[in-house]
């Protein structure tokens, strides 16, 4: 019956119990899906990385694995790398910010064909000319990019080739000559990718690598894919926890606001209670009871809301953003709102609980 | 009626604080009612017989005085004990049948004895008082889609539900016209007579005060007189 109470009570007034339960999920969706935009862009690059089919990457003195510092190497350093004992492939590639976390990818195209098996178009081919780029399935789609298009980028006009299957190095990918020319990095690129001859150890390898390019990072491409995660970003993770911080205040504010005003709405209604004999802790679990239910529905629609904001960015903008589903999470989102409702909850509930039957009788 | 006293009240005093101003609400009240009786207190706004029906409804504790309700002494009684005498040992009746507009008919009743923490399911001789009330068809409807007099009567079950020793009734018919307040208050005295139930009732209606045994008038605080 208590329970029947309680529900009976939040269908009593359906549009505040509804924007609460939005209210909340809205709050446990923005937490679910900054931590999916975390892990998909992170992922994503991984798996970009990941598709190249190197087994080793060698990056400038000073930089790591998530920070790009244009093209510092000496372009001749594949010269010297390819003739190094184990390795069969040493391919440069400049990368080039072009705004926001976008960046534009130059490739000697036949050596990185090589190296990684080349790419999968999905309409058009490889490029015929200098100016020509390849931009893959997920930036056309978001920017209405079809083959023969073109596209200004770094005050150059390129030409559309080829749109490329995602998850392989990058999503523009253009000739490292012309990019190397129109970004005045002639000779210098950003990083290098090996491949080992069959049966290396690679780790030995990068060691004797090491010992002769003291200060250079160096990695196994194992080592690269697993380096994507929010435990390596710095300040990635005191970022989410500050979300979910103010994602418990709003859900405390929130549930707070609510249920303090139920329980003023409801103070005859506490009163009758009281009159017929309920306990202040009868009634401090009612309302406890009511702001539990609430909690876990909003947490129910967060979930909820999630998945929509996933199809949002896939359909808007699934160059830019990559949104994972994060179930791991879902028990978190629901704890931090429902503790958030119960912290929110408790002075009403207390209030209720404490106020004279008699007054509470003659409340209008 | 039996001659065994289920109220007894002495020298009951209450003062209520009113910012600066001390306010004597009851000045020396003395008070005896029998089980089984049909008690009515009459008097005009302001001379305590509310006070008088929260203090022995143990909504209210008295400044002085000596109140047992059922050999319950109200003054020795701590705030959880008084709550455990508003489960089962007294039973309300309000003027504006406090209904929780959110259940049903049926819910507000069973409710009580959710809270007294009995099984939901009243005892099978209950369906008698559903019986005499007239209300046993309407059960399942909400307190907005019954009459004053309806609610008034599904109010007096739920105060009955529990099987109190004493029915507190404070102007039950003060919301209801003419028609539905004799059907209440008919109905009152029935349920005295046929289950012998103690009523003690609060109103400023002399008519109304008729259908008690006995009748007390209070003013300023005081009983000034009792008429059998």
């Amino acid at each position: 019956m208590i329970n029947k109470l309680v529900i009976a009570n939040l269908m009593h007034r359906p549009i505040r119990s509804l924007l609460g339960i939005v209210a909340i999920g809205v709050v446990v969706c923005m937490m679910l899906t900054l931590v999916g935009l975390s892990r998909g862009m992170l992922q994503g690059a991984a798996e970009r990385a990941g598709g190249v089919g190197a087994d080793v990457v060698l990056r400038p003195p000073g930089t790591s694995l998530l920070s790009l510092s244009s093209a510092p190497l000496n372009q001749r350093m594949t010269e010297f790398l390819v003739t190094q004992e184990g390795v069969r492939l040493a391919v440069g590639q400049v990368v080039f910010p072009i705004g926001g976390i976008d960046t534009i990818t130059g490739i000697p195209y036949k050596e990185f064909s090589e190296l990684s098996g080349g790419f999968t178009f999905r309409s058009g081919g490889p490029m015929q000319s200098p100016d020509d780029i390849l931009v893959d399935e997920y930036y056309a789609r978001q920017r209405k990019i079809k083959i023969g298009d073109t596209l200004t980028l770094i005050n150059h006009e390129w030409k559309v080739s080829g749109i490329i299957a995602s998850g392989k190095l990058a999503r523009l990918v253009v000739s490292m000559d012309r990019l190397q020319e129109l970004t005045g990095n002639e000779g210098k690129i950003s990083q290098v990718f090996l491949r080992t001859e069959p049966g290396t150890d690679i780790q030995a390898l990068i060691a004797r690598l090491k010992e002769k390019l003291p200060g250079y990072p160096i990695y196994s491409m194992e080592e690269v894919v697993s380096f994507f995660s929010v435990e390596n970003v710095p300040g990635l993770d005191a970022f989410i926890n500050v979300i979910i911080g103010i994602s418990a205040l709003v859900g405390f504010l929130v549930v707070f606001l609510s249920m303090y005003t139920a329980v003023l709405e409801r103070t005859r209604e506490i009163g009758i209670l009281k009159s017929l004999g309920a306990s202040p802790t009868l009634i401090l679990r009612i309302i406890l009871r009511e702001s539990v239910l609430l909690s876990l529905c909003g947490a129910a629609a967060g979930i909820a809301l999630s998945f929509a904001t996933r199809w949002i960015i896939q359909t808007l903008v699934p160059a830019s953003l990559t949104q994972v589903l994060v179930p791991d999470w879902w028990a978190i989102g629901a704890v931090v709102a429902l503790v958030g409702a119960l912290l929110g909850t408790l002075y009403p509930a207390w209030r209720a609980a404490s106020q004279d039957p008699i007054e509470a009788l003659s409340y209008e | 009626m039996s001659s065994e006293p289920i109220i007894e009240v002495s020298d009951l005093r209450k003062i209520y604080r009113a910012g600066d101003v001390d306010v004597y609400a009851l000045r020396g009240v003395d008070l005896t009612v029998q089980r089984g009786d049909f008690l009515t207190v009459i008097g005009p706004s302001g001379s305590g017989k509310s006070t008088l029906f929260h203090i022995l409804g143990g909504l209210m504790k008295p400044t002085s005085g000596i109140v047992k309700i059922a050999g319950q002494d109200i003054m020795r009684l701590s705030d959880a004990q008084r709550t455990n005498l508003r489960k089962v040992t007294v039973g309300f009746v309000f003027q504006k049948y406090n209904l929780l507009p959110i259940l049903s008919a049926e819910e507000n009743i069973t409710i009580a004895r959710t809270i007294a923490g009995l099984p939901q399911r009243p005892p099978a001789e209950f369906k008698r008082v559903l019986e005499v009330l007239g209300i046993s068809h309407r059960m399942h409807h909400k307190p907005r889609a019954l009459s004053g007099g309806e609610q008034q009567r599904v109010a007096i079950a739920r105060a009955l539900v529990n099987q109190p020793e004493i029915l507190l009734a404070d102007e039950p018919t003060g919301n209801l016209d003419t028609e539905n307040s004799a059907i209440v208050l008919k109905l009152l005295r029935q349920l005295n007579e046929e289950f012998r139930q103690t009523v003690l009732m609060i109103t400023h209606n002399p008519e109304a005060a008729s259908f008690g045994h006995r009748t007390v008038t209070m003013r300023d605080g005081r009983i000034s007189e009792s008429l059998d």
